[in-house]
């Protein structure tokens, strides 16, 4: 095979960039990429710091629920502002605002990243199924999720928490169906493009199941859709957490969340800014970190935006 | 090579596409009958259009029949389900025109080639893994690229690796759709003695398609002549390309580059005027009225049977009201 037709070589060059093992190539454009480097460091940081939480409570010997009446709040009853032993103050019980943080970093991931995956796996099963078989099941799956994508869904979201009463498995469920719709449409639409591909045939033609030919030959090529998709949906999810925590409807206090530490600073910010400083800081860092992550996945994914300016603008 | 047992009969194949709902057909096969011993190459040959894939397709059952027969091995697989059909297709295999398209860009060779063994439960784990760079090397494809990707590999090495896919079953007929029209002429002939080889070590029979009358000519025990949606003329084929009958045969080989410079001087290509007509519409009576250099008002009333047309020659089929009998005679005109 040592004459390579210039055609061959030309049709080559194209799928080498998505085809030849996209996702190492994918990994090295990240690994040039500083914003993403920071990203996933501080990412990392979070991670490590909700699994450490508990050891990180006992170094300090702080509890998150202890309401440290008699050190963490002052003689009038007002929260103690950052010293060295409430790194972060106190809020308006006396519980330590740092332990609070670190405590709420666990409630955010896990909602976050758990409400994901099951909109992710949703999203995939209904898209592919939909894009696939076409047809009825096709237009009463893609009306379903038009409808779910077209609901109000803050409102909608108090109304299931309402009925259902919160909790966290609750907002987990709440969260995920809200998201799955978008998933599921953007899978559909790759479906519906990769079953008219030959290879599909092909692996018909060797008898292959339907499901077979969907988990072996489709769902392989939605996986950089899929980890964009994760990676930005993990950021709303945990803003959808906060916001239902800080109307009530989320975690039940007293565990600690970012949206309940918010809504109880309300009162206090005023007298007690680090009492609504430091939980709405780390809220911003991480859906920062999540979503320039996110952008930074995209762009290594898809080479339509890789442009050499791209790289510069970035390294 | 060829024994005399019927391997695969088509019957009367007819495909039409809906192309809107309402409104004319797309009639890209038209009543085609077609017959291929086991252990033998039967050519199919036409300009694009003419509905060769869309017969490939009826054949392996990718399509569901308008109307008319498949019968394999004996057997009516006209209207089998895709799960009475899946054994089926243990011996009856494709090769696809693309190999870009044709191979998943996400996923290993290995995997791609182990397919057919793992869709029918043939082999497992290592025991596939070994058979697959056995089917490799069979192909001429270096084992140790097992893991690799489809795109790092060249197009004549992808075709490879569909022929690959295509023998592992050890099918007793595989159809090809052009499967080498997308690679270089130097990596054709490569390919064609592939299929040639594993013809001989394996007893494949195969249906070969190609717009190409040169390129069927190497491998085909018969040929078949298609044209809007029919067979026009078949034949064995020393006996085609030695006596070509119809006018649409001839001015195709007339066309076609040969080697033999003595030959080459003696023939000048017979122009086909006018474009193919859609195959949404066809002429009337002969569907080869409008072009042909010899139609006279019968052939514009009358649609020509595909019958033997001169005596003795029994498996010479032609579909021709005025069939040639010496080509000198449509080059003058
Ligand atoms: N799925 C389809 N829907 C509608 N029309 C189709 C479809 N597939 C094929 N056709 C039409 O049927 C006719 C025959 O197509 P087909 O692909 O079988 O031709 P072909 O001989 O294989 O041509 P080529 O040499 O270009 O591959 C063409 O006019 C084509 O436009
Ligand atoms: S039947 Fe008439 S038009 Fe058709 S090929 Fe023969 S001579 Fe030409
Ligand atoms: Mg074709």
């Amino acid at each position: 095979m040592s004459t390579v037709p210039l055609e061959t070589v030309a049709a080559d060059a194209v799928p080498a960039i998505e085809g030849r093992a996209p996702l190492r190539l994918a990994m090295d454009r990240l690994r040039r990429d500083r914003v993403a480097i920071a990203c996933a460091v501080v990412i990392l940081l979070l991670v490590v710091t909700a699994l450490a939480a508990p050891l990180i409570a006992h170094l300090t010997g702080h509890d998150p629920t202890t309401q440290y009446r008699d050190t963490g709040l002052t003689p009038a009853g007002l929260p103690v502002g950052p010293n060295r032993q409430f790194w972060f103050g106190t809020d308006n019980l006396g519980r330590d605002v740092f332990i609070r943080v670190v405590y709420g970093t666990r409630i955010s991931l896990l909602v976050g990243v758990v409400s994901t995956v099951l909109a992710i796996v949703a999203g995939v099963v209904v898209g592919v199924t939909a894009g696939y078989f076409q047809g009825a099941v096709d237009t009463v799956l893609a009306r379903f999720m038009d409808v779910v994508l077209s609901l109000p869904f803050l409102l909608f979201a108090i109304a299931l928490v309402a009925v259902a009463g919160p909790s966290i498995v609750v907002s987990v469920c709440v969260i995920a169906f809200f998201s799955f719709a978008a998933v599921g449409r953007i899978v559909r639409g790759q479906t519906l493009s990769i079953r008219e591909r030959e290879y599909i045939e092909a692996a018909r033609s060797l008898g292959a199941s339907d499901l077979r030919i969907m988990a072996v030959d489709v769902v392989p090529n939605l996986i950089a859709p899929v980890i964009v998709y994760t990676t930005l949906l993990i950021p709303t999810a945990i803003v959808f957490e906060a916001t239902l925590s800080f109307l009530g409807m989320g975690v039940v206090p007293p565990t600690p969340t970012w949206g309940n530490m918010l809504s109880d600073s309300l009162q206090y910010y005023q007298v007690a800014w680090w009492f609504i400083l430091f939980p709405g800081l780390a809220l911003l860092i991480t859906t920062l970190a999540f979503n320039l992550l996110g952008d930074s996945v995209r762009d290594a994914l898809d080479p339509s935006t890789f442009t050499s300016a791209s790289v510069k603008s970035r390294s | 090579m060829t024994d005399n047992e019927v391997l695969l009969q088509a019957i009367d194949v007819v495909k039409h596409f809906a192309v809107r709902r309402r409104g004319p057909h797309v009639r890209a096969v038209d009543g085609v009958s077609l017959t291929v011993h086991s252990g033998e190459t039967v050519g199919l040959v036409g300009e694009t259009g003419c509905g060769k894939s869309t017969l490939a397709r009826c054949i392996a059952r990718l399509y569901e029949l308008s109307s008319g027969r498949v019968v394999f091995e004996g057997r009516d697989i006209t209207r089998l389900s895709r799960r009475r059909l899946a054994p089926v297709r243990r011996n009856l295999q494709m090769i696809f025109q693309d190999p870009y398209g044709s191979l998943n860009p996400r996923r290993r060779v290995g995997s791609i080639i182990g397919d057919p063994l793992a869709i029918h439960d043939v082999a497992d784990g290592r025991d596939r893994r070994r058979r697959v760079q056995e089917l490799m090397e069979l192909v001429g494809l270096n084992p140790e690229h097992y893991n690799r990707y489809p795109a790092e590999f060249s197009g004549g090495q992808r075709q490879r690796i569909g022929v690959a896919r295509a023998v592992a079953l050890r099918p007793r007929l595989i159809v090809c759709d052009e499967p080498v029209s997308a690679l270089d002429v130097s990596i054709q002939a490569q390919i064609i003695n592939l299929l040639d080889d594993l013809k001989d070590q394996l007893g494949i029979a195969y249906v070969f398609i190609s717009h190409d009358l040169s390129v069927v000519r190497h491998v085909s025990d018969r040929v078949a002549v298609m044209y809007l949606g029919q067979i026009v003329e078949t034949a064995a084929a020393e006996d085609l390309y030695a006596r070509p009958r119809h006018p649409y045969t001839v001015a195709l080989l007339s066309a076609t580059p040969v080697a033999d410079p003595d030959l080459a001087d003696r023939r000048t290509p017979i122009l086909l005027t006018g474009d193919v007509p859609s195959p949404v519409d066809p002429p009337s009576g002969c569907r080869f009225h409008p072009r042909c250099p010899k139609a006279r008002e019968r052939c514009r009333i009358e649609a020509p049977a595909l019958e033997s047309r001169t005596p003795g020659e029994d498996t010479h089929l032609t579909a021709c009201h005025f069939p040639v009998h010496d080509p000198a005679e449509l080059m003058a005109s």
